[in-house]
């Protein structure tokens, strides 16, 4: 949350916080999961990883949070303070909102009165106030994921990890996540690596696209997105974005095998 | 069971279908067991009067013998009273014990792979063996008294306790694991906030079927030891061979009804704990 308010241009003071340099993944049974892979993500930057199913993207978030570690290559990760938000919002069904939010904070050992705080603050910016004593089965998927969500930016992350965090969701739904994500990040400035199948969430969301073909998954190429932040959702309509989806829709045919 | 009641109708014309599944739900749930109970009063009665000629009706006391004979007996009934009591003891002691062993030995399996491998086979074969053949051999060994007949309700109420608790530690969430595994927990912080709660409604579900067993188990050892302070047990025996028949009923039918609310206290309790945010019906 600390933007340091440089004198000049902040787009130019680029901080690396997360790097893979040929980075290979091959499991036990003997599977390759990713193959070479080099990437990239600076505080500022919004990275997208767009790819077939099982070419290996969730395992990228898994090395980089260090879950799982890579069987080749070098990940440089400049941060202790790693969000990830899952597939699916694990929250912990016994725990009201307010409870599962301070999950983490409780977990690293802060003082009640301090995760309470953070808590009310994260809660707060994903649009949750007010439901601080609900359970999860009593809320709907997209609130279950700012749950999540909140729980994670507890942490104030500098590196945020998202594992196709919206994909079980409706479309409109969606759409108003992706666009309090915009928010989120335009305001945190994180250094964020985002998962998704949906090429078109890939497009708005980020500052670069990055296409990975089948297994073993291989970066096959890379699209900057100019588009200004905080983004307008009237984007999605404009000639620019259709174009450039088509870019990336091209690429992840021809890298899918 | 958590269903919300229907919204009140906007407009008239929408009244129909809402009134209509209204009259279907309307029947309370209590109605028809009590229904079916009056059934097989009736096909008693049937049974004792029409079925039985009179010199064979002590095979099947009419239901309201069990009452005037036994039940309103103050003697039969002081002697069932005594006798539930001392069975209770023993089926809450054991139960409680079973949970405690059951609990302990499940989470110390949770926690080490070693000790699962070497000691849960033995779990399962405490379930396969027929404790009935076991219970003449721990009366020569622990004598025929209290003690006796807890272990036999404990040896009878273990199992469901440790697989109920094993399964519920280990059929957490991978997501919530790894969770946790982001933030570096230790063992005791994984299983106290996360494999713990998490196993709670299988618990609770072991519990149940446990307490049902801790009644079979007290009754049981009782019954074959007949010996020492007598519970229900060693009642039910002695009414058996003095074919004091509305008596016998009478005792069966206490030990029926003392299985029965135990098993809905535990039924009761698990929703009290675990019921806000987990759906039993669901399982």
């Amino acid at each position: 949350m600390s933007i340091a308010t440089p004198p000049v241009a902040p787009a130019t003071t680029t901080q690396q916080l997360l790097h893979f340099d040929d980075v290979a993944m091959t499991f036990p049974n003997g599977t390759t999961a990713l193959s070479g892979v080099n990437l990239t993500v600076n505080r500022g930057e919004f990275v997208t990883v767009v790819g077939p199913s099982g070419c290996g993207k969730s395992t990228l978030l898994r090395i980089a949070s260090g879950l799982t570690p890579a069987t080749e290559g070098v990940t440089e990760v400049d941060t202790t303070r790693i969000g990830y938000v899952f597939q699916d919002a694990t929250l912990l069904p016994w725990r009201d909102v307010q409870s599962n939010v301070e999950l983490l904070a409780e977990l690293n050992g802060k003082p009640k009165k301090e995760r309470a705080a953070t808590a009310k603050e994260a809660i707060d910016l994903v649009g949750l106030t007010g439901f601080e004593k609900h359970l999860p089965k009593t809320l709907s998927g997209g609130m279950k994921m700012r749950t999540s969500l909140a729980r994670s930016l507890t942490l104030d992350p500098e590196l945020f990890l998202f594992d196709e965090p919206f994909g079980a969701l409706d479309e409109i739904t969606r759409e108003r996540l992706n666009d309090e994500l915009i928010k989120l990040f335009t305001e945190q400035q994180f250094a964020g690596l985002f998962i998704t199948h949906s090429v078109s969430e890939a497009v708005y969301l980020s500052t670069k696209v990055v296409v990975m073909s089948g297994r073993p998954g291989k970066i096959v190429d890379t699209f900057p997105v100019e588009f200004p932040f905080p983004r307008d959702p009237e984007i999605r309509f404009t000639a620019e974005f259709a174009e450039l989806c088509g870019k990336v829709s091209h690429a992840l045919r021809e890298g899918h095998h | 069971m958590t269903t919300t009641p229907p919204a009140p109708p906007k407009n008239r014309t929408m009244m129909r279908p809402a009134t209509i599944t209204r009259s279907r739900t309307k029947t309370p749930t209590w109605v028809p067991p009590v229904l079916v109970a009056l059934g097989i009063i009736a096909i008693w009665y049937f049974v004792s009067y029409v079925v039985l000629d009179a010199s064979r009706r002590f095979l099947l006391p009419p239901p309201h013998e069990v009452f005037t004979q036994a039940f309103f007996d103050p003697t039969v009934f002081g002697d069932i009273m005594v006798a539930l009591g001392r069975t209770a003891i023993v089926a809450l002691v054991g139960l409680a014990i079973a949970i405690v062993l059951g609990v302990g030995w499940a989470v110390a399996m949770s926690q080490a792979r070693w000790i699962e491998r070497s000691t849960f086979p033995y779990a399962v074969i405490l379930q396969c063996i027929p404790i009935l053949a076991l219970v003449p051999l721990i009366g020569f060994w622990f004598g025929f008294d209290y003690p006796a007949r807890i272990i036999v309700c404990v040896m009878i109420a273990l199992f469901p306790m440790v697989s109920n608790t094993l399964f519920g530690l280990q059929s957490v969430d991978k997501g919530q694991r790894e969770l946790f595994q982001l933030q570096k927990a230790g063992r005791w912080t994984v299983l106290s906030k996360l494999e713990f709660p998490a196993a709670l409604p299988a618990i609770f579900a072991g519990m149940r079927i446990s307490a049902g067993l801790a009644v079979v188990g007290a009754i049981v050892g009782d019954y074959f030891f007949r010996r020492g302070e007598p519970g229900l047990g060693s009642l039910i025996s002695n009414y058996q061979s003095r074919v004091q028949s509305a008596e016998l009923f009478a005792a069966i039918i206490t030990a029926s009804l003392f299985g029965v609310l135990i098993f809905v206290i535990f039924g009761w309790l698990g929703k009290r704990v675990v019921g806000k945010w987990y759906d039993f019906s669901a399982s």
